[in-house]
């Protein structure tokens, strides 16, 4: 039959069971946004591009599906750039549908035109500018295969408008051959790499398993879990890999790296066998990488091959899904006696744990214990970038994943709110907390239209203590205290800004407001923003500063 | 050490983007990059030179190996496969040096394509040594221009398969 091609899209849209989608309209995009419209396919309107990106990216995190993104061309498209780049650099499945000018006139500096194709191709796994009409139902497909096989990523599709209103012979039940021929994620567990794996973790003493966001990729922290538990091997979950394994369990010794747990460093600067899964040796976990686990044999599994050898170079590799090879090492694996080992961290771990001094005030590390306290596991937090992201990941145990959103790599300020938002959208009931810094929520703040918009009652709580917190951190350790425009000399009352959103707005400015102002917050069954002013010259410690081995943490405050 | 990559893509018009884009996002070192059609349509050739520890090649090659519309990334050895450049240069010529050009010129194996009282420009394929010592040759007479194609390279059908190795 005869379709528009805004209409196509829509079609191959709803054939990926797509269910909503984040944006806004414009100039370009309204023939895709006319055929939505006539839909059952939800749309959340979004203040700024930006946010639409970020909050499909919470909703892929959150659910485990394709987010879907929409913008307008030139300024829209532009802005949702930083969301996807964050995507990228996170592995988050992702379709952004652009609008683009007419294909008569690309090229011409027409209105509202950018090269947005250019633009995003360091930005996205990977890019299409659709100029013929018949290809879209087999781009629209390679699109959504592309963004979720393999390593997940964002892929962005420019649709000129001239295509959105032309007519094709669409039938939605043909087959639309993809030509990705070579595009091929691996399937196959080299039995040899398992076997050689199995005998360095058979021949280790101190071994420590390091894994990150590939296992919640892949579906497989039960698997860790069994594994962990068989081999009786301490781990370190990463960033991105909080909630595969229970911080509870005593074999956890929780987040490696620049602000990871004394004991991590220490396993992981001991280590004679480290077993990487599904991580990618970032610059903020290994430190000085030349420093990094340099007694180990390091034994690496990573679905993109192109990780393999990139930071640090294994002694033994498998370029496979992290799941089915970590179901053949189950198998196979035969463990050695480590308990020596095990006994010396958690003696690390009593001299050295994870602390800070309370002195009466609102810290943020006991507000986040009071946090959790009520709140417990049963949530999904999203935050934003900087010192609150940076405590909540040492202080609030999660146990399972896909509820911790946050920006990993590209370290994207303004992510908590949108995500937040992403979740809440793809789980209306549950408790969905955005815990924010003062610098992070002022930067997307206008998603507080939407959140009002569509009724999410997303808890956004923000550990403010009036400056860019990290940046002060770093200013006071490197930088002789010279606090260069860290300090916000003034910030709105975020309380009365959010009423002004119709939000209900709240304060805690002493410390016995925590408990019962929290859980009132808690408890309304709308959106809150939770203003908590923080002991303001706190510090995230222990720190390993930029460049050092994971050994020369700083752990107390400089006098 | 420099490595010679052969490398066969899908042909539309932005696979040269998402290929020379790689190298300013990680920070590559590509000597020379040449792009042609191939006996099929839909697949184009790039070429590529590139330099670096064996590390650093190894990571090139992942990463270009990476890219969705890669369809294969060959390391070329230059004992294993047959390598041509194309170069035009101009030398300044006068009526003194004319001769002596154009003798350097046939000991090259290099052809006059242009010729005026001031200027003799000549054309010559060979091996990347084959060109760099026509360059040197010509230097001393003054170089005004040089134009030159990057590598393109096919491994010796004629050498077994074993010596190369293909990243497929």
């Amino acid at each position: 039959m005869q379709k528009l091609g805004s209409e196509i899209v829509i079609e191959e849209l709803k054939r990926q069971g797509v269910e909503v989608s984040f944006g806004m309209p414009g100039g370009t995009i309204m023939p895709l946004y006319d055929s939505l419209y006539q839909s059952e396919i939800k749309h959340i309107l979004i203040r700024h591009e930006q946010g639409a990106a970020m909050a499909a990216d919470g909703y892929a995190q959150a659910t485990g599906k394709v987010g879907v993104c929409m913008a307008t061309s030139g300024p829209g498209a532009i802005n949702l750039l930083t969301g996807l780049m964050h995507s990228l650099m996170d592995s988050v499945p992702i379709v952004a549908l652009t609008g683009q000018v007419p294909t008569t006139m690309i090229g011409s500096d027409a209105f509202q035109e950018a090269d947005v194709y250019g633009m995003s191709i360091p930005c996205t796994k990977y890019n299409y500018l659709v100029k013929d009409i018949t290809k879209l139902p087999k781009i629209i497909r390679e699109a959504f295969h592309i963004a979720q096989s393999g390593r997940p990523g964002p892929v962005l599709i420019d649709i000129p408008k001239d295509i959105q209103v032309g007519t094709s012979e669409y039938e939605p039940d043909a087959t639309y051959e993809h030509s990705l021929v070579d595009y091929q994620p691996p399937l196959e567990v080299d039995p040899e790499g398992i076997a050689r794996m199995c005998e360095v973790i058979r021949n280790a003493r101190r071994p420590v398993i390091y894994a990150g966001h590939g296992i919640v990729l892949s579906g497989c922290s039960d698997l860790l879990c069994q594994f962990v538990r068989k081999t009786q091997i301490p781990i370190t979950t990463t960033l991105l890999g909080l909630g595969i394994f229970p911080l509870s369990d005593p074999l956890c010794l929780g987040m490696p790296g620049m602000h990871g747990s004394h004991t991590v460093n220490y396993a992981l600067s001991e280590t004679d066998c480290c077993i990487a899964l599904g991580v990618r040796f970032d610059d903020r976990v290994t430190g000085d990488v030349r420093k990094f686990a340099s007694k180990a044999t390091i034994c690496h599994i990573d679905i993109d091959a192109a990780e393999i050898g990139k930071r640090v170079r294994p002694q033994v590799s498998l370029h496979a899904d992290v799941g089915a090879a970590l179901e053949a090492l189950l198998r196979e694996v035969d463990p050695g006696d480590y308990s020596a080992w095990r006994e010396e961290l958690s003696e690390t771990d009593r001299r050295y744990p994870l602390k800070y001094n309370w002195d009466g005030t609102v810290k943020p590390q006991y507000f986040l214990e009071q946090l959790f306290e009520i709140a417990g596991t049963d949530l999904i937090m999203s935050t934003g970038v900087g010192q609150h992201q940076m405590w909540a990941a040492q202080f609030y145990p999660f146990d399972s994943p896909r509820r911790w959103l946050t920006s990993g790599g590209l370290g994207a300020m303004g992510y908590g709110l949108p995500a937040a938002i992403g979740a809440q959208v793809a789980f209306p009931d549950s408790l969905v907390i955005n815990l924010d810094g003062d610098g992070s929520f002022q930067i997307n703040i206008q998603e507080l239209a939407t959140i009002d918009q569509y009724d999410l009652p997303v808890k956004t709580i923000i550990l403010n203590n009036q400056y860019l917190g990290m940046v002060r951190q770093w200013q006071e350790f490197f930088f002789e205290r010279r606090y260069s425009e860290s300090y916000y000399t003034r910030n709105p009352d975020f309380a009365k800004v959010a009423e002004g959103f119709g939000i209900r707005g709240m304060h805690i400015k002493e410390v016995d407001q925590v408990r019962p102002v929290l859980e009132e917050a808690l408890s309304h069954d709308g959106p809150v923003v939770l203003d908590v002013f923080i002991n303001q010259e706190e510090n995230v410690l222990p720190m390993v500063p930029s460049g050092a081995g994971l050994m020369e943490m700083i752990e107390e405050n400089y006098g | 050490m420099r490595q010679m990559l052969s490398i066969r893509v899908r042909n539309h018009p932005g696979v040269l983007s998402h290929v020379a884009g790689l190298f300013t996002r990680r920070a590559f070192n590509i000597e020379s990059i040449a792009a042609g059609p191939t006996e099929d349509p839909d697949i184009t050739r790039i070429h590529l030179v590139a330099q670096g520890d064996e590390s650093q090649l190894a990571q090139v090659t992942k990463q270009i190996r990476k890219l969705i519309d890669v369809l294969e990334v060959e390391p070329l050895s230059y004992a294993g496969a047959v390598t041509r450049e194309l170069a035009l240069i101009t030398v300044y010529s006068t009526h003194e040096t004319r001769r002596d050009i154009l003798l350097v010129c046939q000991a090259l194996d290099a052809r006059v394509v242009d010729i005026s009282s001031k200027v003799i420009t000549l054309e010559l394929s060979g091996n990347e040594r084959q060109i760099s010592n026509a360059i040197r040759m010509m230097e001393r007479f003054g170089i005004k221009h040089i134009a030159r194609t990057g590598m393109i390279a096919l491994p010796f059908e004629s050498i077994t398969e074993e010596g190369r190795e293909i990243m497929s």
